[in-house]
């Protein structure tokens, strides 16, 4: 493991990305990418009581299906590293608790699972793991109850506001195999420009996008054409617009390989979801539902994930602060 | 009730309709032009329509409109206001603070004693859209 | 970033990048639906008067029966789909205050019925009447002070 440039880590043996898992909620279902999706759920209860309940399900239930694409056995997972957008992580722990295998809470909203993907390999990699889980959730309904409003009030969506992802996305990663493997991590800095609008987050994660790419393409030496298929988190459309914008204002042109998550998990036209999709389930169930089978099948060969979070909560939006963005890069090649 | 339609005022209807949807373009305008959240609208409303409602003026809408000025938020405000004054008027300075609730009292219980029951029988849903 | 040399810069370019609500639509919704209500408030007002009540009764029934309805849209999960439509035209009248006290009471439910129902049921209402019941204290209290 070494570090290049300012803040991006090579792996010496890059860690494999031996499976992944994923579950969608019912609008994910009807999006244009339910043919990748392992699960689909026709109820966003799925059953439970609570939307956090229901929650905790979906991501327990996505994390045993990784667990048993993977055929490793659960005992021989070193590790495992989950988040989500509920106070205090309770998806994860509630849905992971009798997982018995050691547990890290990350927190890095929508960037989430890029973040647990990431830590998880600099373990892998430095020899303190074999095989590790690396797992994220988010609930339309749960994040609408914490974030903003009950579902039941009768308010109007701006068209700058993003709908959050119902699902989780799961990965097992391993010392050794196959590949993908993961080569490169550029962790993110916080990015703050000053956005306020809770209904803008594209906006305001924009430029933390840019920060990492930016630095990404630095440390490396690559250029975005290095890569068949550069994804942001959840930026949605407004996010990727300005994102294109501001890389073309610092020399890089990457209209042709970008494309955002939040864009493609839902039909913009047909599902009303305004800016496109959000949440830590966007990048999550994108990645392992959608990308990875693309990487298995070659489609893709080098893929440059950049899982985006805005790092706000209802007390400081209620204070009138600022939104901070933060972007996770990882890069994943066959 | 054929009295009761023979005795409907249909520039009376049509007011009411003209005055409760302006007030209501308004609102629409504060929520989609600044940055007043649909909370703090209702609100700037109800403060409004009690300060109107004190100073005399929102009564000629009233008048003018029936329930196109009665039924927005405005109107509740108007309500509270016109509760306080009457209640001052009954019971000296002790009105002020029974007279608008009174006026009010029951659309508010009716407000929570609806919402307890229908939390008690009824979930709530995704939005389909 | 080098390129938005302040917050303001950003955020000018933001307001450019991002559409804007589709405002003469999202009015002339508001306009129909809140006129309609208020109309619906106008019948019930006549039916009332009709029948002999007094003004003032006639309006807390008006009130009533128009927060029941609301009520009840709301628990079949009807409201919040008018709400969308409608924006400020079901929010103003008092429909849209009965639809801000069920909504969290629903919500809120699985919290339990006196933290959860019981106390959530003001999260959005509660400074409407805060502020309706304070403005109407002052106003009693000024007309007292200048009777």
């Amino acid at each position: 493991m070494q570090k290049l440039g300012k803040q991006t880590i090579k792996f010496d043996t890059p860690p494999t990305i031996t499976s992944t898992a994923c579950i969608v909620g019912p609008k994910e279902s009807n999006g244009p990418l339910s043919t990748y999706f392992d699960k689909c759920l026709d109820d966003e209860f799925w059953g439970e009581e609570t939307w956090e309940k229901a929650e905790s399900k979906i991501i327990k239930e996505t994390v045993s299906l990784a667990v048993a694409k993977s055929s490793i056995a659960s005992q021989n997972i070193d590790y495992c590293f989950a988040g989500d957008l509920l106070n205090q992580c309770i998806s994860s722990s509630f849905g992971l608790r009798e997982l018995n295998i050691p547990f890290f809470g990350v927190f890095g909203a929508c960037s989430t699972f890029v973040e647990s993907m990431s830590l998880g390999s600099v373990f892998i990699d430095g020899g303190a793991a074999e095989n590790v889980l690396c797992a994220t959730s988010s609930h339309f309904c749960s994040a609408e109850k914490q974030f903003r409003f009950p579902l039941e009030l009768g308010n109007q969506r701006p068209p700058t506001s993003q709908w959050t992802v119902t699902g989780s996305g799961a990965a097992v990663l391993s010392k050794s195999g196959n590949g993908p493997y993961i080569t490169h991590i550029t962790p993110g800095k916080i990015v703050d420009l000053g956005i306020k609008d809770a209904n803008n987050m594209g906006a305001a994660m924009a430029p933390a996008a840019v920060d990492t790419l930016l630095t990404h393409f630095q440390d490396t030496g690559r250029a975005p054409s290095y890569y068949d298929l550069i994804l942001t988190g959840d930026l949605g459309h407004i996010g990727k617009d300005i994102t294109i914008d501001m890389m073309k204002t610092h020399g890089y042109n990457i209209k042709s390989n970008y494309n955002d998550c939040g864009v493609l998990i839902f039909d913009k036209a047909t599902q009303d979801t305004h800016s496109g999709g959000s949440g830590c389930a966007c990048c999550g169930t994108v990645f392992s539902g959608y990308v990875f089978k693309q990487l298995q099948q070659k489609k893709v060969q080098k893929v440059l994930l950049v899982a985006t979070g805005a790092l706000t909560n209802s007390t400081s939006a209620q204070q009138g602060e600022t939104i901070p963005g933060i972007a996770h890069a990882v890069s994943i090649e066959l | 009730m054929s009295e009761f339609f023979s005795n409907l005022d249909f520039m009376q209807y049509l007011w009411c309709f003209i005055i409760g949807g302006v007030l209501c373009i308004i609102a629409q305008i504060l929520i989609d032009k600044t940055k007043l959240t649909p909370a703090r609208v209702l609100v700037l409303y109800v403060t409004v329509g009690a300060i109107l409602g004190g100073l005399g003026i929102y009564k000629y809408l009233v008048d003018f409109a029936g329930a196109g000025a009665t039924v927005p938020l405005t109107g509740f405000g108007y309500n509270l206001a016109k509760g306080a004054i009457e209640g001052v008027k009954d019971t000296g300075i002790i009105g002020a603070f029974t007279g608008g609730v009174k006026a009010a009292a029951g659309g508010i219980a009716a407000a929570i004693f609806f919402g307890y029951i229908a939390s008690l029988i009824s979930k709530p849903k995704i939005k389909k859209q | 970033m080098d390129n938005f040399e302040t917050a303001k810069q950003y955020q000018d370019y933001v307001d450019k990048k991002s559409p804007n609500s589709p405002i003469i639509k999202n009015c002339l919704c508001a306009f129909l639906v809140g006129g309609l209500i208020c109309c619906i408030g106008q019948v019930i007002l006549d039916i009332c008067k009709a029948r002999g009540l007094s003004i003032e009764l006639s309006g807390t029934v008006c009130s009533i029966v128009l927060i029941g309805l609301s009520a009840f849209l709301t628990g079949l999960n009807i409201f919040n789909k008018i709400g969308k439509f409608a924006g400020a035209g079901s929010l103003i009248p008092i429909t849209g205050f009965a639809n801000s006290i069920v909504s969290p009471a629903m919500e809120y439910k699985s919290e339990g019925y006196v933290m959860g129902v019981g106390a959530k049921m003001f999260t959005v209402a509660g400074p409407v009447l805060v502020y309706g019941i304070s403005a109407s204290i002052l106003v009693g209290l000024v007309y007292f002070v200048l009777m």
